[in-house]
């Protein structure tokens, strides 16, 4: 996806070799991979980021996968079942026990199938996990039971929780990188239409990329259960072209961030209730 | 005392249990590892119907979009205790701690389990260790509610005060220890007590895979225990293992419990394999198909399982993908040897539709699915976008259920065998095809859901896509799973002492269908030579053995 | 005991080696030293097991043609009942009621423990109740 990359955090310095030589591995294999369009889409949507359509075509080949293997198996047991049915209750079958060759071939050909489903995941997961350079950053900051969306350098900040969910906008067609981050407890930020989602760890600073190529308003929400109000713990991003967003980001600037100060201040003094919107400005 | 096995029939034998005491007092001091496994198979389904009740109370919120049958907070226990019930209480001990208990010394010609009052101290601790996580919902704070996987800190003091999260902890800690002691008697019963002539490769596949479980359980619940200990000495003694505040790190809770629980996915799993092959054998009239085969797979398993530990951790951002990644798909490959080796099973044979093998298809058909939807989970970026909906959700039910079917099968199998009496197919094969078939309606709109983004542990969710639609039909598929369990209860109760079974009903293959129904005191009268792993088969049928190999036919 | 011991050691070693490749690869500790900790508990008793099985004799229920009648005799000893299970049980279940409800309740549960225990081995020295 991008020439230019910065190891995730927390990577290993041993796994940089690794991470030069798997391009090479892949390349032949990436062709056909990307190129499953014309597949069925089993139940899954191409999102709107450059990584939920690779993320998306995946889906589709360990379909292709599992749908073969399944018809495959459900035929020979429907064969079994119609063809050997008992029809003496004296009778005896053969007593066979193993046939060799056949069970190297149902141990070798998973073993095939399973390595190209490999290869297939690191083409996808190499550049989704991937932190190319870019300029707009929003630092995400999950808590009990809410967001808060900082853009460094704006000096703009979004707040929202159960009863007013906020909104983090975002240009699009640009990479943008996310810091996550939780204050209490494990939150998990999952967008639907990204085909992504990444917990927000208490003490870790999670990071990673989207690049989202069309613009609209698109729901998120917490997956990772965290307490009472897990439930309704919203957020939406809303993607806008660039100058949209240039604006936006001007027209907040410091209007939030009083609201967002008083709204961190009662979370830490713990006076905060989830019944009473604490932050005025979402966008 | 001193025990031996005889080699001539002897009617008198079984003195022991003549004199032994009766009534209450017989229950609190056997050591006899039948009884043992009996009163286990009570408890466990005595759990099957708990855990299925909180399932219907669940599927009964989620049955409309904003429901109010319960609150965002009983919800929480709800699932919690659901998941903790099935899992801890349920399906494990139900696997290794009733049927293997009871089966697999008789399967391999032992008087008794190694240690028998071991055996029995397991028992005790896992009925008090059921109470004590039960007696949660009759504290003032409620239940655990952190999800049976309690991620910290979430279960620190701070989140969930109370004494549900305590009882939480230690019910699973005497469960857990439950867990290991007869981890320890199965290995040293398999090991040691096994009848002349049964070498380990004439072992029953359900025995090698409770041989194979039973170091999986060593291997694993340790770790639970420890990290228990630690959540409990966070929570009351200052400690902060897993609390940021003090220096702590809460992932490592997760890499604890799931260093634990993908193990523990096949310490369930195994057993139910291995009752499944079993059956599927014995009603197609065939020996298994790649035997051997069989039982390396089951090693292969048992030797990946402890490096798959983090997929369930992908989402984190904060383990190696490739590694686990890899692992995790090349479990499929012994699992897929497995599904061939029923199939193999199965062909050329003269399947004899019983409920028993209706049910073990029925396992077949639902692991299939539960297993080819696992393998999309191994793939990182699939993971990413389905972790934590209802697409898990929906795969590991389909994974478990089939356990059930499998876990049904044994009881209509071998139930039999403990009693001395027979259940009524017809009411069985009813309760088949309500359970497969409600199974298949549970979890199907869920996979949708998953896929559409519906994430799990929700009390209320919004009203679009037709998600009040998926979800009406998922909670109809829980009623007949439900309709399905109460069915085997009146079946037990219908077939009471009703139809007697003999020695051996099935023409079944294995040791403990050489003995009587019920088994005398130390299980034997007399025993066969042993010269395959079917002596009972071999007894019977002399004249047709196991063809060993067979090259040029399929 | 043969096949027993490596069983155990063919466990050990996939683990030791799949926790080369993980601890090298990842640098993260706790799923090392668990791993590492894994094939230590294969390795106890897998060695100890192939230790014996080169220097005993086959047993029975290792030899494929073994008849029934070699199993003949003395099996081990089996006490037919006791309660100090179920004493050890409730006693357990009063030392974690303790951790929950308060420390009073490890004075029974303590109590049945200890009764447990000492009953227990005295027993197991007379051989068992029957």
């Amino acid at each position: 996806m991008e020439s230019t990359t910065l190891p995730p955090q927390g990577a290993p310095a041993s796994g940089r070799r690794w991470r030069r030589v798997r391009p090479l591995l892949i390349i032949p294999f990436a062709g056909v991979l990307l190129s499953g369009c014309t597949l069925p889409n089993f139940g899954v949507t191409k999102g709107v980021t450059k990584s939920s359509v690779n993320v998306y075509h995946l889906w589709q080949w360990f379909s292709v996968g599992a749908v073969v293997i399944g018809s495959l198996v459900v035929l020979l047991l429907a064969y079994a079942f119609l063809r050997y049915r008992r029809t003496d209750d004296k009778a005896i079958p053969k007593q066979s026990q193993y046939h060799i060759p056949l069970e190297i071939l149902y141990t070798v050909v998973p073993i095939i199938i399973v390595v190209v489903l490999f290869i297939g995941t690191l083409i996808v997961e190499n550049p989704e996990v991937s932190n190319p350079r870019t300029d707009v950053v929003v630092n995400v900051n999950a808590f009990q039971w809410g967001w808060k969306f900082a853009y460094p350098g704006h000096s703009v900040v979004v707040v929202g929780q159960t009863t007013q969910n906020p909104t983090m906008v975002v240009p699009v067609d640009t990479n943008v990188h996310i810091n996550l981050t939780s204050t209490d407890v494990v939150h998990g930020f999952y967008v639907k239409e990204f085909n992504f989602s990444r917990y927000a760890l208490p003490g870790v600073k999670n990071q990673f990329t989207f690049n989202a190529v069309k613009t609209g308003v698109f729901s998120g929400q917490c997956t990772q259960l965290c307490g009472l109000y897990h439930s309704i713990m919203y957020f939406r991003v809303k993607v806008v072209d660039r100058a949209t967003y240039d604006q936006w980001l001007v027209a907040n600037r410091n209007v939030s961030a009083a609201a967002a100060a008083a709204s961190a201040t009662a979370l830490q003094n713990n006076t905060y209730v989830p019944s009473k919107p604490t932050n005025s400005k979402a966008n | 005392m001193s025990r031996t096995i005889p080699t001539t029939t002897t009617e008198h034998d079984g003195h022991a249990e003549h004199h032994g005491p009766s009534g209450l007092l017989k229950w609190l001091t056997t050591t006899d590892h039948k009884i043992i496994g009996l009163s286990y198979t009570i408890t466990a389904v005595v759990m099957l119907v708990i855990g299925g009740a909180l399932a219907e109370l669940i599927r009964a919120q989620l049955a409309t979009s904003n429901g109010h049958l319960v609150s965002f907070a009983q919800y929480n226990e709800l699932f919690t205790m659901h998941g903790s019930v099935m899992i801890y209480l349920f399906a494990g001990p139900f696997a290794f701690g009733a049927l293997a208990n009871i089966i697999v010394p008789i399967q391999i010609g032992a008087p008794d389990m190694a240690f028998p009052r071991l055996n029995a101290l397991s028992y005790w601790l896992y009925l008090t260790g059921s109470i004590t996580m039960l007696l949660g919902f009759f504290t003032t704070g409620g239940a655990a509610n952190f999800g049976w996987v309690g991620y910290a800190p979430l279960t620190s003091s701070l989140n969930a005060p109370g004494a549900g999260a305590d009882l939480w902890i230690g019910g699973l800690m005497l469960t857990g220890f439950s867990a290991i002691f007869t981890g320890v008697n199965l290995v040293a019963t398999i090991f040691y007590l096994r009848a002349p002539g049964m070498t380990m490769f004439r072992m029953p596949i359900f025995t090698w895979n409770l041989l194979v479980t039973a170091i999986l359980i060593l291997l694993a619940f340790p770790v639970l225990t420890a990290g228990l200990i630690m959540l409990y000495a966070d929570r009351h003694f200052g400690t902060h293992i897993f609390s940021v505040a003090g220096g702590g790190v809460p992932v490592l809770w997760q890499h604890i419990f799931w260093f634990w629980g993908h193990p523990e996915v096949y310490i369930l799993a195994l057993p139910f394999f291995g009752m499944a092959t079993e059956i599927i054998a014995v009603f197609s009239k065939k020996p298994v198909f790649g035997y051997k085969g069989m039982i390396f797979a089951t090693i292969s398993i048992a030797a990946l399982s402890l490096g798959v530990w983090a997929h369930h951790m992908f989402t984190t951002g904060v383990v190696l993908l490739p590694f686990f990644s890899i692992m995790s798909l090349l479990i499929a490959v012994p699992t897929g040897i497995k599904i061939f080796n029923w199939i193999g099973t199965m062909w050329r044979g003269e399947i004899w539709f019983s409920t028993a093998m209706l049910m073990s298809i029925g396992f077949l058909v639902t692991f299939l699915i539960g297993g080819l939807t696992g393998i999309y989970l191994a793939s990182p970026p699939l993971d990413f976008f389905t972790h934590d909906t209802y697409f898990v959700v929906a795969h590991f039910h389909s994974v478990v259920m089939a356990l059930l079917l499998a876990g049904m099968g044994g009881l209509y199998y071998w139930g039999p065998k403990i009693t001395g009496y027979l259940l009524n197919e017809r009411i069985g094969k009813s309760q088949f095809w309500f359970l497969f078939i409600g199974t298949q309606v549970f979890t199907f709109p869920q996979y949708i859901l998953g896929l559409q983004g519906m994430p799990r542990r929700m009390a209320v969710y919004p009203h679009h896509h037709g998600w009040v639609t998926l979800n009406e039909i998922s909670s109809l598929g829980a009623l007949l799973i439900g309709v399905s369990t109460l069915l085997f209860v009146v079946n037990v109760v219908v077939s009471w002492k009703k139809y007697p079974a003999g020695d051996n009903p099935w023409d079944a293959q294995t040791l403990e269908w050489f003995t009587t129904s019920p088994p005398p005191h130390h299980n034997f009268y007399r025993l066969p030579q042993i010269r395959s792993e079917r002596p009972t088969w071999d007894h019977n049928h002399p004249e047709h053995k196991a063809i060993a190999h067979e090259n040029h036919e399929g | 005991m043969r096949i027993e011991a490596k069983l155990l050691l063919f466990l050990g070693l996939f683990f030791g080696a799949m926790c080369a490749v993980y601890w090298t690869w990842s640098l993260e500790n706790a799923g090392g030293v668990m791993m590492f900790a894994g094939m230590l508990l294969c390795f106890l008793p897998g060695s100890y097991y192939y230790y014996w099985s080169r220097r005993m004799k086959t047993r029975p229920e290792d030899d494929p043609n073994a008849t029934t009648e070699v199993g003949a005799g003395v099996v081990g000893s089996f006490p037919g009942t006791s309660i100090f299970p179920f004493l050890l049980g409730m006693g357990s279940f009063f030392v974690v009621l303790a951790l929950v409800f308060g420390i009073w309740l490890l004075i029974p549960g303590l109590a049945l423990v200890l009764w447990a225990l000492l009953g227990g081995t005295s027993e197991g020295r007379r051989g068992g109740q029957v």
